[in-house]
């Protein structure tokens, strides 16, 4: 294997790995402030087709990346009024986003389709991304790759030593507890539920205004699902999430490398790929049923009404 | 009326509760509740379960507000909004089931709860370390809750108040989780407190404990205000009426019984929990007669629920030796199993467990009455399941509209009263009952008791698990305890003393029999190698 | 003014029957607004969507034909969501049903016998029931959470059929499209209705609904999957074999899920084509809840679903919809459902500013 082909397969790894480290980021705060939201795919979706047709309106990428990430919150609102303001299930909710997502985002996008736009381009620094191996896949992205680092380093921190994430932790792990205390559970709740709604936009913009720009109806092709379990195959810690989007960005590019070595495999067989690795790697690592329930947010998923 | 303050600060008035009342869907928690506790005074507030004294107090610490009524704070009327707001006004509270996270420290859980006031978590974390040790409750603050016994975990919830400016602390049922020697030092921490100036509200349903501690008392029944005394002088009688009303009997003797042939015996039981946070049992030998109660006492999470697990069949073993029903080890048989051996289990956990609160009586009978022929080929046989449920209801008096309301809707005595017996009708050789009579009303616990004496009688073997000293010295024939995992030697109930069986609860016992011989072998071994 | 929630003493029936029913008007309101803003004269837009698809008896054969996949997918995930599995493949296991019925089908093609039907609806349950199971001991021996394993299975079930209609069971005399052969005539469920396209497959799910009925209210089995899904403890507690009634609800959905996709192939597609299901599986979802988890209520959500499907394709036709206003309606149905249901458990208040009776007395 030649050298090129190894940078270049680093730099796509980094690339693809991308969304899946921003929607993973995103639910990571969201379910450990005890909130399970299945909705990450119609919130990516509903992103990437309004990114996308503000971006061709108004040829304006920081506009469309701006309301792709609003587009995200709302969704995430429409979802936090309903499971948290209503008390209603969260799996079923998460659902219902995903599907109502899924039906509004291809709506909305119809006349879009195939509608190409110039995307965000990369931008290289200079000397840094000339290193060998590893410059371009960290120095020669584009500049939300770049910004993601820096995310990724926010949610780090944020658990690690700020105070509003420990109280996220704490809202997560034990809400009546800490409704007892004074912590002001459902505000911490919708505040990380539109924060995941609000990277899991900036996600679906990075699809549609830099990955490949242009709009295709479910065109994140379940990345809000493999994110989900990004979150599981990182037990809920953020230093796991980036090497996990990674090696799943990894796996989804796994076809343009095997057709760099000129395999003949079906293209069909290997798309199931990231798809099969997810499952793999779920299994992998739920099958250790005393670590699992360790890292697990203890009130994960299940419903908190102050009053009862 | 009489009241006793510390001389030096009588007169002024903490905190006033005038004509309080708290309406909650289908009961009224409290009913005109008037109270007044002075600065350095400890108050009880006395009463059993259901009597409405967690909800005063979450009227008091701002979790739920009053329907109507006044709350005074130094002279002067004030609503309290939430938890926040009473900390600021020098109000801490130590829940019964504590408001702590098991995956933070002792210093986050504090800061927490401190919100900005905390500061820097060092300086808070030495903060702590002075405080827990001026009141001789030593703690370090950098352990993780989940690491901490019952004990220890307390102790974070009394100096989570302490490190604040406080002029009022409230202890909701503060020594049920405790032995009889951590009650002695909490106490001493209490006095030493008030003595400081500080208030104390200590809830509790226990008459010997307010009488030792409390300068006076309120009590409570059904919501409602039912006396003032000041404990030391009043007489036990005459609380406990006020308590639980002229009409109920309070107390009675039962007599002691010796039981016949071994029925359960469990031998070298060493188990690993399957809970990241639990207790593993090691090397646990004990045995149950027919004809006779043991219980079990101890401070929970000691292992208990780990011992019951092996017990019923949910946590399988890896042999079938270690515990055996009349000489036949179970230990690899699931729990349906077991009790067609003549296994009758009441766990800790009544709705959520016993019951599901969802079902009906009908369907709850059939949870685990199913083995009593109630069913056809794979079909339910619903006549049949609608008498068994029909004849518990009677034979147990569980107050019900009828089988089929759902269990969640009866009062926890009656739906008590209901499991245990669905257990007993089905004739258990064994019944092991965990906590049989937490949070159920007097009448409904002395039911139960009276039950459990009964099966006894009829030559079953009985096993009971609780926390609660004083009802195991009751029913028990024999007692022993559990302390991280290990189980005291068991003496009969007559012979030993709440002291000594304090003692076992915290880990002071001769090691039982078996192991004894089992290290004399092995020490043996080892010489006859050398 | 704000809204208060607070909770009732018990669940109440009545608002759990009446949810359903509010949750539709509200989505029939919400859609003529939304055709409104589209420009529509809402009434016609609402008559073309709900009423012109039925108009007609082939109307009414049409409605049974998206019935019958709709209805067997929803009432197999009434049983696992009833013992608390979430399933959400039944997509994935109808897939794989339509792909191990066509495997036969396709060995079948010259064969005329009374038996070749039977072999291919069956292989069908087969391949979606093992589909089913493999989540199901991913679960039990793995602990790998079955939402995101069913819904990996669903795109791999995709991309395998994929590849099978582009390879092997391609027709060689198809031009170059990705479809199979036409399955032979014995391989096809009888038609009901001569001149329509409604076939006995919707008595497959008529039966379906039957029979998980009775298991769900008169079996031991049936009380066992009840009580696991609302209180694991209590279900272990009584020694009722947790991981074998995950197995068996996972069988049962996914076989009925694999029945339907072999009643698709076998039934109004009469071949394997790549789009043999238009998100009918994601759509038994909203049946099921719809339905309250329960048969006769799975009866109707199924056909209001089926309407929606098809006032979908004539509203892509008549008012030049896209055809994702199907999916639209489908979220908006179970956000109001979820929505409507808080009233099951809880009473909604309205908190007025309040003077406090106290303060007037001192």
């Amino acid at each position: 294997m030649d050298i090129d082909l190894i940078t270049n397969v680093l730099y796509a790894m980094v690339r693809t790995g991308t969304p899946l480290l921003i929607v993973a980021l995103g639910e990571l705060v969201c379910e450990r402030s005890g909130v399970l939201n299945l909705g990450q795919e119609g919130m990516m979706l509903m992103g990437a087709v309004v990114g996308f047709i503000v971006t061709l309106t108004t040829g304006s990428l920081l506009l469309g990346f701006i309301l792709a990430i609003v587009a995200g919150m709302l969704m995430s609102m429409l979802f936090a009024a309903i499971a948290l303001g209503l008390n209603a299930n969260q799996v079923a909710t998460g659902l219902a986003l995903t599907i109502f997502g899924t039906g509004l985002s291809a709506f909305i996008g119809a006349a879009y389709v195939g509608t190409p736009i110039t995307g965000l381009e990369p931008i290289a620094i200079p000397y840094l991304s000339e290193i060998p191996l590893i410059g371009k896949m960290l120095f020669a992205q584009d500049l939300v790759v770049y910004l993601s680092f820096g995310l990724f380093g926010l949610v780090f921190w944020f658990f690690k030593s700020s105070r509003l994430g420990l109280t996220v932790k704490a809202v997560g792990e034990n809400p009546h507890a800490a409704n007892s205390l004074g912590l002001p559970v459902m505000r911490t709740r919708y505040l990380a539920v539109a924060f995941g709604g609000g990277m899991a936009g900036l996600a679906g913009g990075y699809l549609s205004l830099a990955y490949t720009p242009l709009w295709a109806e479910n065109m994140t092709a379940g990345r809000g699902w493999i994110a989900l379990a990004l979150v599981v195959f990182a037990t809920w810690r953020a230093d796991r999430i980036i090497f996990g989007a990674y090696l799943f960005g990894l796996a989804s590019i796994l076809n343009l490398v095997v057709q760099g070595l000129g395999y003949p495999v079906s293209p069909n067989l290997l798309a199931m790929m990231p798809y099969a690795a997810t499952v793999l790697v779920l299994v992998m690592i739920s099958s250790n049923v005393m670590k699992s329930k360790m890292y697990t947010p203890m009130w994960l998923g299940k419903p908190f009404h102050p009053h009862t | 009326m009489n009241r006793q303050v510390s001389a030096t600060l009588s007169g002024q008035l903490r905190l006033q509760l005038k004509g309080i009342t708290k309406q909650y869907p289908g009961c009224l928690a409290n009913d005109q509740v008037d109270l007044e506790i002075a600065a350095g005074e400890i108050h009880a507030l006395l009463g059993e379960n259901g009597a409405g004294k967690s909800t005063l107090m979450k009227m008091i610490y701002g979790v739920t507000k009053p329907d109507a009524g006044e709350i005074i704070w130094q002279g002067s009327r004030v609503e309290i909004k939430d938890p926040s707001m009473a900390r600021k006004m020098g109000i801490g509270m130590v829940f019964q089931h504590f408001s702590l996270f098991e995956t933070l420290t002792v210093t986050e859980n504090i800061a927490l709860a401190l919100g900005d006031e905390a500061g820097d978590l060092q300086l808070l974390a030495k903060k702590i370390s002075t405080v827990s040790k001026q009141y001789g409750m030593e703690l370090n603050p950098d352990r993780h809750i989940h690491s901490l016994s019952v004990g220890e975990r307390q102790r974070v919830e009394i100096v989570r108040c302490l490190v604040q400016d406080i002029k009022l602390l409230i202890l909701d049922e503060p020594t049920s989780v405790l032995t009889p020697q951590e009650v002695e030092t909490l106490f001493v921490t209490l006095r030493q407190l008030a003595t400081d100036g500080c208030s104390i509200l200590f809830i509790s349903h226990k008459l010997k404990e307010v009488q030792a501690l409390c300068h006076n008392a309120t009590i409570l029944r059904g919501g409602k205000v039912t006396g003032d005394c000041v404990p030391a002088e009043a007489g036990a009688t005459k609380m406990a009426q006020l308590m639980v009303g002229v009409d109920t009997p309070i107390s009675s003797n039962y007599p002691k019984a010796t039981g016949t042939e071994v029925f359960l015996a469990v031998q070298d039981l060493t188990n690993s929990s399957e809970d990241p946070f639990g207790t593993s049992l090691k090397k646990v030998n004990f045995s149950v007669r027919r004809g006779e109660i043991l219980g079990i006492a101890g401070v929970a999470g000691n292992g208990q629920e780990e011992l019951l697990a092996a017990l019923s069949g949910e946590h399988l073993l890896d042999s079938s030796d270690p515990v055996k029903f009349a000489g036949l080890g179970v230990g690899l048989l699931d729990p349906r199993k077991r009790r067609e051996l003549g296994l009758g289990f009441v766990p800790e956990e009544r709705l959520g467990r016993g019951a599901v609160p969802e079902m009906s009586l009908v369907e709850n009978t059939l949870l685990t009455g199913f083995l009593q022929g109630l069913l056809n080929f794979g079909f339910i046989n619903q006549p049949k399941t609608e008498q068994f449920s029909q004849r518990i209801i009677d034979d147990y008096k569980v107050k019900t509209p009828n089988n089929r309301t759902a269990a969640q809707s009866l009062s926890g005595g009656n739906l008590q009263k209901f499991i245990i017996g669905r257990e007993i009708l089905q004739n258990p050789q064994l019944l092991v009952a965990a906590h049989p009579t937490w949070g159920v009303d007097i009448g409904a616990a002395t039911a139960i008791h009276k039950a459990l004496i009964e099966l006894r009688d009829k030559g079953a073997a009985i096993l009971v698990v609780s926390e609660d000293i004083d009802e195991l010295f009751l029913i028990s024939d024999r007692l022993c305890a559990i302390c991280d995992g290990e189980i005291s030697p068991a003496k009969a109930t007559l012979e030993t003393s709440i002291e000594e069986v304090g003692r076992w609860m915290t880990g002071v016992f001769e090691p039982t029999e078996s192991a004894v011989s089992e290290q004399l072998d092995a020490a043996l071994n080892t010489r006859s190698i050398n | 003014m704000f809204l208060k929630l607070e909770p009732r003493g018990e669940a109440s029936r009545a608002m759990s029957y009446l949810s359903p029913l509010l949750a539709g008007l509200l989505t029939l309101l919400s859609g003529g607004i939304f055709f409104v803003f589209l420009g529509h004269d809402p009434i016609d837009a609402l008559r073309i969507f709900l009423v012109a698809p039925v108009e007609d008896l082939y109307g009414f054969a049409e409605l049974c034909v998206k019935a019958a996949p709709i209805m067997l997918c929803a009432i197999g995930l009434a049983v696992a969501f009833k013992a608390q599995v979430w399933n959400i493949g039944a997509e994935g296991q109808l897939l794989i049903g339509g792909l191990a019925a066509s495997a036969v089908a396709l060995q079948l093609l010259e064969v005329e016998s009374f038996w070749a039907l039977p072999l291919v609806l069956l292989s069908g349950m087969l391949g979606g029931g093992l589909w089913g199971l493999l989540a199901a001991w991913l679960r039990n021996r793995f602990n790998a959470n079955e939402i995101l394993t069913t819904i990996m299975f669903n795109y791999i079930a995709l991309y395998l059929l994929l590849y099978f209609v582009h390879g092997s069971f391609k027709d060689p005399d198809g031009y170059g499209f990705p479809a199979s052969a036409i399955f032979a005539d014995s391989s096809l469920l009888p038609i009901l209705i001569e001149d329509t396209r409604m076939h006995i497959g919707i008595l497959f799910a008529l039966l379906a609904v039957v029979i998980i009925w009775v298991m769900l209210s008169r079996s031991f089995i049936g009380f066992q999957i009840k009580v696991l899904g609302l209180d694991s403890n209590a279900a272990k507690l009584a020694g009722f074999k947790h991981k074998r009634l995950v197995a068996v609800v996972m069988i049962i959905s996914g076989a009925l899920a694999g029945l339907a996709g072999a009643g698709e192939g076998a039934g109004p597609l009469e071949q394997l084509v790549p789009s043999i299901s238009p998100g009918y599986g994601y759509a038994a979802i909203i049946v099921a809840f719809l339905g309250r988890l329960h048969p006769v209520g799975i009866f109707f959500a199924s056909l209001l679903m089926a309407l929606i499907y098809l006032g979908g394709e004539l509203a892509q036709i008549e008012l030049n919809l896209p055809l994702a206003v199907t999916s639209l309606f489908q979220g908006m149905l179970l956000f109001y459902l979820l929505a409507c249901d808080v009233f099951i458990n809880f009473k909604v208040k309205f908190n007025r500013p309040q003077i406090s009776a106290t303060l007037e007395n001192s």
